[in-house]
């Protein structure tokens, strides 16, 4: 079994369902929680308003613990992948960059964050020569740009920059 | 012979110039959709949906943008072969049945057979849908104005216990994720009393969550993770159609009309039974084949085993409209998109539209006749453009993609938050598909659990409690009994199988 470090599984799916259960427990908890707060029964205006919820607070850790149980047993026997480390370092390579994007949007604009997330992804996954990054991410936050604030008339976040430029 | 009459009307409707105009546009827009990884029908709606409010303020606006929307999703539809065929990548799930024959044939260098056969058998299951549209939706409409609260309630139960009974993930995780959606639904303001439920002092959770949110972030982001994993690049056969090929797939295809009914069929009612336009393809797939007297070399390329599933999932996503438009209830997540749409709109679902907003609805059913041949013409036509597209590396569209999702979730209501949530469900819909954790109960748990539980309490104040109102008359008993069954029947598989292994 040579198998190259980017194939390695970086989790198997028993811990993937095992954390799956724990969040859709969590979850179900803190509905029955809320729903026992607002008051699961009747009123003399019908049923309160945590009635319904508490049900489906109910339903979701009833089936999850069954959902863990078969995931376990199935384990038992094999537990393939979930996810290979390989794979994990590409989404991760996504994601982050995306949840910076969307942190930098509330702060410099959409329409830079956008140019900036663009370049980057090029140059960094792509090895794309500068100039065409350059050009498809201002390219594509300008069509945005007109696409949204001229044609439909539908204000995205702007920053700093588009103050500069006046088009507020 | 009203609903001639007023299908013509309709057809006066939708055939102005600008309503045509947005057909098109939507048709090419819903193409490009549903061949883009990341993007399809249900979260391509979603982005564009708010683009249509100031739309749909002007006079009849309503129907231009239903007829804009609806078109994008008969594009995505179109859209989902392509991919399919040329690159073996499904662009949409109920693409994956056609993949098993039509890469084969594009391998075998009959691509254009693969993807004329695949268009045109789409044509005739949406053509077929929309006739029993046409036909079946005035009844089905006029029959649930009688309709009270116990009955809508169990329309609601129906749509649900369907989709644990009839999906092929397993039956908990399916009931799962469809109460995870019910638990979304309920956060906010309670509808019946107005108190404040899980929002936990937090003022963005007032206005609970917005479904459109979910999905852009559940098939959009969660989409694009996937399809990282794969790697990179797309390696795609080249697509070659023009007249001739066209012309002579076109003889071939009559000899398989009883497939095509036979899929249409299988579509018609897996559309209007929320079981959708996924697990209708593969049914038909399987139907197909095992009828079928070439049935073994199904899977080798054979154009019959492209023609079945397309003609199923066409009419599935086209019959999903039905119950949509006559119950309020939708049969596909694209369907719970557009109905969004339609309360947005201020419009209300479900039979009253019929009575009330008649040149809303004819216009856009006779938009679908009109919409699916425009479809026909522009994939026929433009292939090629299309499969361009997919030669643009990742490393490029993907990001793109990400700021379409992102400035799509933020126009919904001008929140950066919810910019955030679209992330945190993009990660949920990652782990959920590798985890055989279905989205769609869960999309339509969000948008309907609100209205489910509104007329379950007024069933409920109605018969001060008494679940017997469920049962209390044929219609209505008839409806949960058939719910019950469903919901059940998995245990009811696994019991025979238990009995005969013994």
């Amino acid at each position: 079994m040579s198998q190259s470090s980017d194939e390695k599984p970086a989790f198997r799916v028993r811990a993937a369902e095992i954390v799956m259960a724990g969040v859709f427990l969590a979850l179900g908890a803190i509905v029955i929680f809320d729903s026992v707060r607002l008051g699961i029964g009747w009123k003399e205006d019908g049923p309160q308003a945590g009635y319904f919820p508490f049900y489906i607070g109910a339903i979701i850790c009833i089936s999850t613990l069954i959902n863990l149980l078969a995931a376990l047993a199935a384990a038992m026997k094999r537990n393939p992948t979930f996810v290979e480390v390989g794979q994990l370092k590409l989404v991760l390579s996504v994601l982050v960059p995306t949840a910076v994007y969307v942190g930098l949007i509330g702060w410099i604009g959409i329409y830079l964050a956008s140019a900036l997330f663009v370049a980057l992804f090029m140059r960094w996954l792509g090895k794309y020569p500068w100039w065409k990054v350059t050009a498809v991410a201002a390219g594509n936050s300008v069509v945005f740009f007109l696409i949204f604030e001229v044609w439909f008339k539908i204000p995205l976040p702007k920053g700093p920059l588009e103050a500069l430029l006046g088009l507020n | 012979m009203d609903e001639i009459q007023s299908l013509l009307q309709g057809f006066a409707i939708a055939l102005t110039l600008k309503n045509v105009a947005l057909m098109f546009t939507g048709i090419i827009l819903g193409v490009i959709i549903g061949v883009l990884p990341g993007l399809g029908g249900a979260n391509g709606v979603a982005i564009l949906l708010p683009l249509t409010f100031s739309m749909a303020q002007a006079p009849g606006g309503t129907t231009s943008a239903i007829i804009l929307l609806s078109c994008i999703y008969w594009g995505a539809l179109f859209g989902g072969a392509i991919t399919s065929i040329l690159f073996n990548i499904p662009g949409e799930p109920w693409s994956v049945a056609t993949t098993f024959d039509g890469y084969p044939l594009a391998q075998k260098g009959r691509a254009g057979a693969a993807l004329t056969a695949a268009f045109t058998s789409s044509f005739v299951g949406a053509l077929i849908a929309v006739i029993v549209i046409t036909f079946l939706s005035p009844i089905v409409a006029s029959f649930a104005l009688e309709f009270g609260p116990p009955e809508f309630f169990s329309v609601y139960l129906l749509t649900f216990c369907a989709f644990v009974g009839m999906s092929k993930e397993p039956p908990f995780k399916t009931l799962a994720s469809m109460m995870l959606g019910f638990a979304l639904a309920a956060v906010g303001t309670d509808p019946v009393t107005g108190a404040l439920r899980l929002t936990f002092g937090t003022t963005h959770l007032l206005t609970g969550f917005d479904f459109l949110i979910a999905v852009i972030g559940l098939f959009g982001i969660g989409e694009i993770l996937l399809t990282l994993e794969e790697g990179l690049a797309f390696k795609g056969a080249k697509a070659k159609i023009n007249l001739k090929i066209v012309l002579e797939t076109w003889k071939e295809l009559p000899k398989y009309w009883l497939t095509s009914i036979r899929s249409s069929v299988v579509g018609c009612f897996m559309g209007i039974v929320p079981g959708g336009a996924t697990p209708a393809s593969f049914m038909s797939y399987g139907v197909a084949r095992r009828f079928s007297k070439d049935g073994d070399r199904f899977g080798t390329g054979m154009v019959e085993g492209v023609v079945a599933p397309e003609t199923a999932a066409h009419a599935a996503g086209t019959a999903a409209l039905l119950p949509m438009l006559t119950l309020g209830v939708p049969g596909s997540p694209t369907a719970a998109v557009l109905l969004g749409g339609l309360l947005i709109w201020g419009l209300q679902p479900g039979p009253l539209l019929f009575v009330e907003q008649k040149d809303f609805v004819w216009g856009l059913i006779a938009s679908m006749y009109l919409g699916n041949i425009v479809g026909l013409i522009v994939v026929l036509t433009c292939v090629p453009l299309f499969a361009a597209i997919l030669r643009v590396p990742f490393s490029v569209i993907a990001p793109i993609i990400m700021v379409i999702c992102a400035i799509g979730a933020y126009t919904v209501h001008n929140s950066i938050f919810d910019v955030w949530m679209m992330l945190v469900f993009g990660v949920l819909g990652y782990v959920f598909k590798k985890l055989q954790y279905p989205l769609a109960p869960l999309v339509l748990a969000i948008v309907l659990g609100d209205r489910a539980e509104s007329s379950f309490r007024q069933a409920m104040l109605v018969s001060q409690g008494d679940m017997t109102i469920f049962f209390s008359n044929a219609l209505v008993g008839g409806m949960t009994g058939l719910a019950l069954f469903l919901l059940f029947w998995p245990l009811i598989l696994l019991t025979v199988a238990r009995l005969r292994g013994r």
